[in-house]
C-alpha cells in the first residue's frame, strides 16, 4: 500500500534499521516499556484517496449554509468582505506558509520584512507607536491588555471592563483574570446605547478601563471622554474593536491617547472560516514597548551594512524569561498577519477609505429600509457598519424563512447576550450587500 | 568568555553571591554588576532600573540587566533608598560591559544600615566563591 | 552511499524595498465596488484622516510579495529539521478542503442548523484526537500549543479548587519547552524546577522527594526535548496521583507515538496537542496553530465552552457547563487550520499514523548514528522522533553550535534547533520528520560532516556563514538597544 506523503521503500528500510542497529520498526521503541505500550492499535476509519477525501469534504462542506453563496447581514466579531484574488494566490506561496518561526533571520527575510511592514501598517491603522507581530484574536489581546495594566498597577487588582465589549471578549478576559485573583467589574450601559461613563466615575481601585468603538451595538464611543477618567484615575486607558476597516473612516484610537489597544483583524483580506483562524491586533505606547506580549519584528543591519529584520526584545517571551514571562505566547497568528499587510498594501489609502465609507452607506441603507419595513431603531448615537433594531412581532418566523428560501441571515437576536432586549436583533451591512438584497428583504419583512 | 583569572575585581569594592559590586562613600552606596556578570550576559542591551525613592531591604530584587539571549535579576547588597540612577545607561547600555565599575554604575542608595557592608565579600573570598 | 550534489548554491534574488517605498500618490491595487446606495456621511467629530497606507498598482502588491517569499526557506524548498517542531510535508490537499466556500465562508454565529457540517467535522475530529491520544474527550477551541498548555493549567486549576483546596506549586522538569514555567504563572502557580537523571530522563525518585501535598501536579514533555521516552512515566503519574496532584502531558511531541502509546492510557490526566506538528498543519512563518487539550473523564467537567454535543444524527453547542474554565477563544478555535487535521487523519488513518511515528523515529535514530562521530552526542541511547547533540567536539577550534548552524544554510538546509533545551550546552536538536526521504536526510549527513571537517580546516567558512542567503549574520545587539519597530 503506498503512502504518498512517506517516502520509504522497504529497500530503504532495511538499510536504515542496519544503520540505526535495530532489527525491525518495532525494535525502535524497546526503550518504551511493554506496559506502557499499545496493544489494540486506533480505531479511526479507513484511509481516503484524494478523491474519496474531495468528495467526502464536499459532501460535509455542503452541510453548511455558506456552500450556497449567502447573503450575510451578520457581524458582531466576524464579517464578510470582499477578499481580492491576489491575495489567496500570494499567502499560498509556500515559502511563507510551510516556513517557521523566523529563528535563523537569515533565510526568513520573507517573513520578516513582510511582519514588519504589518507592525508599520497596524501602527498607521491605529495611530499607535508600536504594534505587536499578531495574537490569537481580539479576545485574548484583550485579556492580555488587561493582565498588562493589573502587573504595571501593583496596588490594583481590578479592571472595569465596558458591558458593550463583545460578551464573548468578556468571557475570555474572566478565563484569563480569575487564576490570577484578578476581578473584571462590569461597566454597564445607558439606554442610548453607550458605556455609562458616570457609573465608571464612582470606580475605585481599577488598573485600567477598557472600551469597545465601536462597541458590540456598532455605536461610536466619546473615547476622549473615557481617556481623560482613566488619566484623572490614573489607570490605563485601554480600548478595543472587531471591525478593523472602521479606522479607514473614524478617528483612530492613538489619536485619544489610548495606552493600549486590542483588535480583531479578520476583516483585513481573512476568511470568516466559522470563526478562527482571525488576527489579533494589539498596540501599544512607546512607553509600554518592553510589556507588550507576543513577538516583535525590528529593522537592523547585517555583518556587510546591509538592512535586514530579527525577532527582537526577544528577553520578553517566554522561551527566555520562562516562569517570569508576562505571556505564555510562542505560536502566533503569522500568516494571517501576512494576509493582512497584504490585504492593507492591496487596498492602499484609497481603498480603505472608499471601502470603510460603502460600509457605512450600506449600514445607513439598510437601517433605512429596515425602519421604513416596520422596525424600530432602537438607539440615537452614531454608528459604524452595525447596528441595533427592535424587530417587529412575526419577525422570527420570517427571519427563519429568509434563511431557509434565500439563504438570507437577517440579523443576530440579541436577548441571548443581553436578556432585556428581546425581539432586538445586531445587523451588519458590509460592501458586500447589494441595495438590491436589502430590498428585498425589507419587502419579505415588511 | 573570561576565564576566572582574567576577570577584573577591583580591590577596593565590596561582592555579592549574585556577582553585583558595592562601594561606600559616607553613607552613600554605589552598586552595579561586576565584571564576571557583564562577561555572562554578553553584550546588555536594556537595564531596568528602580525609581529614585524607592527603598528597598537587603537581597530584595531592585532591577534587571538583559542580554539579547538572557536576563539577569539584580539583587540588593544592602538596605536603603535609591538616590540616583545612571540615567546614561538608557541610551547607552554597553557601558556596563565597557566600564562596570565606573561609568557603568547602576544605582546610588542611602544606606539605612552600613554594618550590613560588611557581611559582603571582599575580593578574595569573592574568587574562592567563583572557584568553588 | 554517493554523495550528490548539496543543495545550496548561487541564485538571482531581488532586492525589495518597503512597501511605501513604492507607493505612489492616486496608485489603488483593489476594484473598488461600484455605490448603489446614497452616500452618508458620518459628522467630522467622528471622522479622521484616511490611514497612511501604501497606494500600488496590483502588479506591485505582486511582485513585492513574490519577491519576499523567494528569500524565505519552507519545508517546500528543503529539509528543516527543526527539532520539537515537527516541520513535516504540509499536504495541499488539506488546503483546498480547508478553502471549500462551505468552510471558509461559514460565520461562526449562522446558528447550529445552519453549521451542521463544521459542527459535524468537529465532533469527529475530536472523537479522532481522543482516540489517538486515549483520552475521554477533546476540546479544539484553544488556538495554539501554548494556549492548549493554559488550558492545560486553568483545568488543573479548576479541580483543585473544586476539591476545596488550591494548591501553590507546580513540578517542572529542567527539560520542558519554556511556554510550561510561564503557563504555570499565568495561573498563579511557583515553577518547582525539576532535574532529569544521567540517563537524560527524569527518576521516580527525585519526583516523590519534592511531591508534596501543596502541588498541584507535573508538567511532563513525552518523549521529553531531548528526545527520549520517559520510562518512568507510569511510576511518575502514580507518584503524583497519590499525593492527590494531576499529570500535564505536553503533546508537542506526539509525533513519535502515534499508534505506539496513548498518554490518556499510561496517567497523563491532561494533554495538549499541536495540530501544526503532528496533524500536518503549515507553520505559516509563525502559525496560525491550533492547541486542542484531552482529558479524562474526571476532568471533562472543565473543560472550554462551548462544547460540540452529539444529538441523534445532529450536532450542537452547549455552553451550560457550570464547571467550566470558560471560554478561551472568541469562537469555537481555529476551525480552519482544524479542517486541515481532520483531512490529514482521514487520509493517514490508523496504520498511516502508525507509520508516521515508526519512520520518524527511524529517520531520528538513522542520523544519530551516522552523526555520532562527528558531533557529540551527549545521550548514546535509543532516541525517539529527535536526537540532540552539542559542539563539544568542535570547541577545541572555537567553533560554536551556532557557527555550525549558519553553514548548514549555505549547504540548502534549514540548521536543526539551537541552543535548546537548556540542558545540553551547545545543543543542537534535529527532528528530520517521517517525510524526509533517505537520500534527503543522506545529504545533510553529509553536510553536517563536510561542515565539521571545515571546523578544522577552515574554520572562517563557518564563522563568517551564511554568505549565500539574501544578508548574513545580523547585529541583534543593535536590534534589542534601540528597537526599531516601525518603518
Amino acid at each position: 500500500m503506498f503512502m504518498r506523503y512517506l517516502p520509504h521503500t522497504q529497500e530503504d528500510i532495511r538499510n536504515m534499521l542496519a544503520v540505526a542497529g535495530c532489527s525491525s520498526l518495532d525494535d525502535l521503541f524497546k526503550t518504551i516499556p511493554d506496559a506502557v505500550k499499545v496493544k489494540d492499535g486506533m480505531d479511526l476509519p479507513e484511509p481516503l484517496s484524494e478523491w474519496e477525501l474531495n468528495e467526502h469534504m464536499e459532501n460535509l462542506a455542503s452541510q453548511n449554509i455558506a456552500c450556497k453563496g449567502y447573503t450575510c447581514l451578520i457581524g458582531a466579531g466576524s464579517y464578510d468582505h470582499y477578499i481580492p484574488a491576489i491575495i489567496p494566490y500570494l499567502v499560498s506561496r509556500s515559502e511563507f506558509a510551510t516556513a517557521y518561526t523566523p529563528y535563523q533571520p537569515e533565510v526568513s527575510q520573507g517573513t520578516l520584512q513582510g511582519i514588519y511592514e504589518f507592525q508599520t501598517m497596524v501602527t498607521d491603522l491605529l495611530g499607535m507607536d508600536i504594534a505587536t507581530a499578531s495574537h490569537y484574536d481580539c479576545g485574548t489581546a484583550l485579556a492580555e491588555c488587561a493582565l498588562i495594566a493589573l502587573r504595571k498597577n501593583r496596588k490594583a487588582d481590578k479592571i472595569a471592563v465596558s458591558d458593550l465589549v463583545h460578551p464573548s471578549h468578556r468571557q475570555v478576559i474572566d478565563t484569563y483574570l480569575k487564576p490570577a485573583g484578578y476581578e473584571m467589574v462590569r461597566v454597564p450601559h445607558t439606554k442610548d446605547g453607550l458605556t455609562d461613563i458616570a457609573a465608571l466615575e464612582a470606580m475605585d481601585g481599577i488598573a485600567g478601563v477598557a472600551v469597545q468603538s465601536p462597541n458590540f451595538f456598532g455605536h461610536i464611543e466619546d473615547l476622549a471622554g473615557f481617556k481623560k477618567m482613566a488619566d484623572d484615575k490614573k489607570c490605563l486607558f485601554i480600548t478595543s474593536f472587531t471591525e478593523a476597516l472602521a479606522w479607514g473612516l473614524l478617528k483612530k484610537p492613538g489619536s485619544f491617547g489610548a495606552d493600549l489597544v486590542a483588535g480583531e483583524g479578520q476583516s483585513l483580506g481573512i476568511t470568516k472560516s466559522f470563526g478562527g483562524p482571525g488576527l489579533g491586533l494589539l498596540a501599544g505606547t512607546s512607553k509600554l514597548m518592553r510589556d507588550l506580549p507576543g513577538r516583535l519584528v525590528g529593522r537592523t543591519k547585517d555583518a556587510n551594512g546591509q538592512d535586514g529584520y530579527v525577532l527582537t526584545l526577544s528577553t520578553r517571551e517566554q522561551h527566555i524569561r520562562r516562569e517570569k514571562a508576562s505571556s505564555n505566547i510562542c505560536s502566533n497568528n503569522g500568516l494571517n498577519a501576512m494576509t493582512a499587510a497584504m490585504y492593507l498594501s492591496t487596498i492602499g489609502k484609497i481603498g480603505i477609505r472608499e471601502i470603510a465609507q460603502l460600509n457605512h452607506d450600506k449600514a445607513v441603507y439598510l437601517k433605512s429600509v429596515l425602519t421604513d419595513a416596520g422596525f424600530e431603531p432602537v438607539f440615537d448615537p452614531p454608528f459604524f457598519n452595525e447596528f441595533v433594531m427592535k424587530a417587529p412581532k412575526d419577525f422570527k418566523q420570517k427571519r427563519t424563512d429568509l434563511i431557509n428560501r434565500h439563504c438570507l441571515f437577517a440579523g443576530l437576536d440579541l436577548a441571548p447576550y443581553y436578556p432585556e432586549l428581546t425581539d432586538h436583533y445586531l445587523f451588519c451591512a458590509t460592501e458586500k450587500v447589494s441595495k438590491q438584497q436589502m430590498d428585498q428583504l425589507a419587502k419579505e419583512v415588511a | 568568555m573570561k576565564e576566572i583569572n582574567e576577570l577584573n575585581l577591583p580591590e577596593d569594592v565590596k561582592y555579592t553571591k549574585d556577582h553585583e559590586w558595592a562601594k561606600a562613600e559616607g553613607d552613600t552606596v554605589t552598586i552595579g554588576i561586576n565584571d564576571y556578570a557583564q562577561d555572562q550576559l554578553g553584550e546588555i542591551v536594556f537595564v531596568e532600573m528602580p525609581a529614585v525613592g524607592d527603598s528597598f531591604s537587603a537581597e530584595d530584587e531592585f532591577g534587571s540587566v538583559e542580554s539579547v539571549k538572557a536576563v539577569s535579576e539584580m539583587y540588593m547588597p544592602i538596605s536603603g533608598e535609591i538616590l540616583a540612577v545612571n540615567e546614561d545607561l538608557e541610551d547607552a547600555p554597553e557601558k556596563v560591559n565597557e566600564d562596570c565599575y565606573q561609568s557603568g554604575w547602576i544605582v546610588k542608595v542611602k544606606a539605612s544600615d552600613l554594618s550590613e557592608m560588611d557581611a559582603l565579600m571582599d575580593k578574595a573570598a569573592y574568587l574562592e566563591m567563583l572557584k568553588g | 552511499m554517493m554523495t550528490t550534489q548539496r543543495p545550496g548554491t548561487k541564485g538571482l534574488i531581488f532586492n525589495e524595498p518597503n512597501v511605501w517605498d513604492k507607493s505612489r500618490e492616486g496608485r489603488c491595487a483593489v476594484s473598488l465596488p461600484k455605490p448603489d446606495v446614497a452616500r452618508a456621511p458620518l459628522d467630522a467629530s467622528l471622522t479622521g484622516d484616511a490611514p497612511d497606507l501604501p497606494q500600488l498598482s496590483e502588479l506591485d502588491v505582486v511582485r513585492h510579495y513574490t519577491r519576499l517569499s523567494q528569500w524565505n526557506f519552507g519545508v517546500d524548498s528543503g529539509m528543516y529539521p527543526l527539532g520539537s517542531c515537527t516541520m513535516k510535508y504540509n499536504p495541499k490537499t488539506n488546503e483546498i478542503q480547508a478553502a471549500r466556500q462551505g468552510f471558509a465562508g461559514a460565520h461562526p454565529l449562522a446558528g447550529d442548523d445552519c453549521s451542521q457540517g463544521a459542527l459535524r467535522l468537529m465532533y469527529d475530529l475530536e472523537q479522532y484526537l481522543a482516540e489517538i491520544t486515549g483520552f475521554d474527550a477533546v476540546s479544539l477551541q484553544p488556538a495554539a500549543g501554548a494556549h492548549g498548555e493554559l488550558a492545560g493549567m486553568l483545568i488543573i486549576h479548576a479541580y483543585h479548587a473544586k476539591q476545596g483546596r488550591q494548591r501553590s506549586k507546580i513540578l517542572i522538569p529542567d527539560t520542558a519547552h519554556g511556554t510550561n514555567p510561564a503557563s504555570a504563572t499565568l495561573c498563579g502557580y511557583k515553577s518547582v524546577n525539576l532535574k532529569s537523571g544521567p540517563k537524560g530522563i527524569l527518576e521516580p525518585e527525585a519526583v516523590a522527594a519534592i511531591m508534596d501535598e501543596d502541588t498541584a501536579g507535573i508538567m511532563i514533555t513525552n518523549p521529553n526535548t531531548l528526545g527520549l521516552f520517559e520510562e518512568h512515566i507510569k511510576e511518575i503519574c502514580e507518584i503524583v496521583h497519590a499525593k492527590g496532584g494531576l499529570v500535564y502531558g505536553d503533546g508537542a511531541n506526539m509525533n513519535a507515538i502515534m499508534g505506539v502509546v496513548k498518554p490518556g492510557k499510561v496517567g497523563i490526566d491532561v494533554l495538549h496537542l499541536n495540530l501544526h506538528k503532528t496533524f500536518s498543519t503549515p507553520h505559516g512563518g509563525g502559525g496560525p496553530g491550533s492547541g486542542p487539550v484531552a482529558v479524562t473523564r474526571e476532568l471533562m467537567p472543565f473543560l472550554p465552552v462551548p462544547r460540540v454535543e452529539k444529538d441523534l444524527d445532529t450536532f450542537k453547542f452547549v455552553a451550560d457547563c457550570p464547571d467550566s474554565i470558560g471560554r478561551l477563544h472568541t469562537f469555537y478555535g481555529h476551525f480552519g487550520v482544524m479542517v486541515k487535521a481532520y483531512a490529514y487523519i482521514l487520509t493517514m488513518g490508523a496504520q498511516g499514523l502508525l507509520d508516521v511515528s515508526r519512520l520518524a523515529v527511524l529517520n531520528a535514530n538513522y542520523i544519530k548514528e551516522s552523526l555520532k562521530h562527528t558531533l557529540n552526542l551527549p545521550y548514546d541511547r535509543p532516541c525517539m522522533h529527535e536526537c540532540v547533540f552539542n559542539d563539544a567536539n568542535q570547541q577545541s577550534h572555537h567553533i560554536t553550535t551556532m557557527d555550525m548552524a549558519k553553514r548548514l544554510l549555505d549547504y540548502g538546509f534549514h540548521p536543526p534547533t539551537v541552543y535548546f533545551p537548556l540542558v545540553v550546552d551547545g545543543s543542537f536538536m534535529v527532528e528530520p520528520t517521517e517525510t524526509e526521504s533517505k537520500e534527503d536526510i543522506d545529504q545533510f549527513i553529509d553536510a553536517v560532516k563536510a561542515i565539521a571537517k571545515e571546523a578544522e580546516t577552515d574554520p572562517e567558512k563557518l564563522t563568517r556563514a551564511p554568505v549565500l542567503p539574501k544578508v548574513t549574520r545580523l547585529d541583534e545587539v543593535a536590534a534589542a538597544r534601540k528597537p526599531c519597530l516601525r518603518g
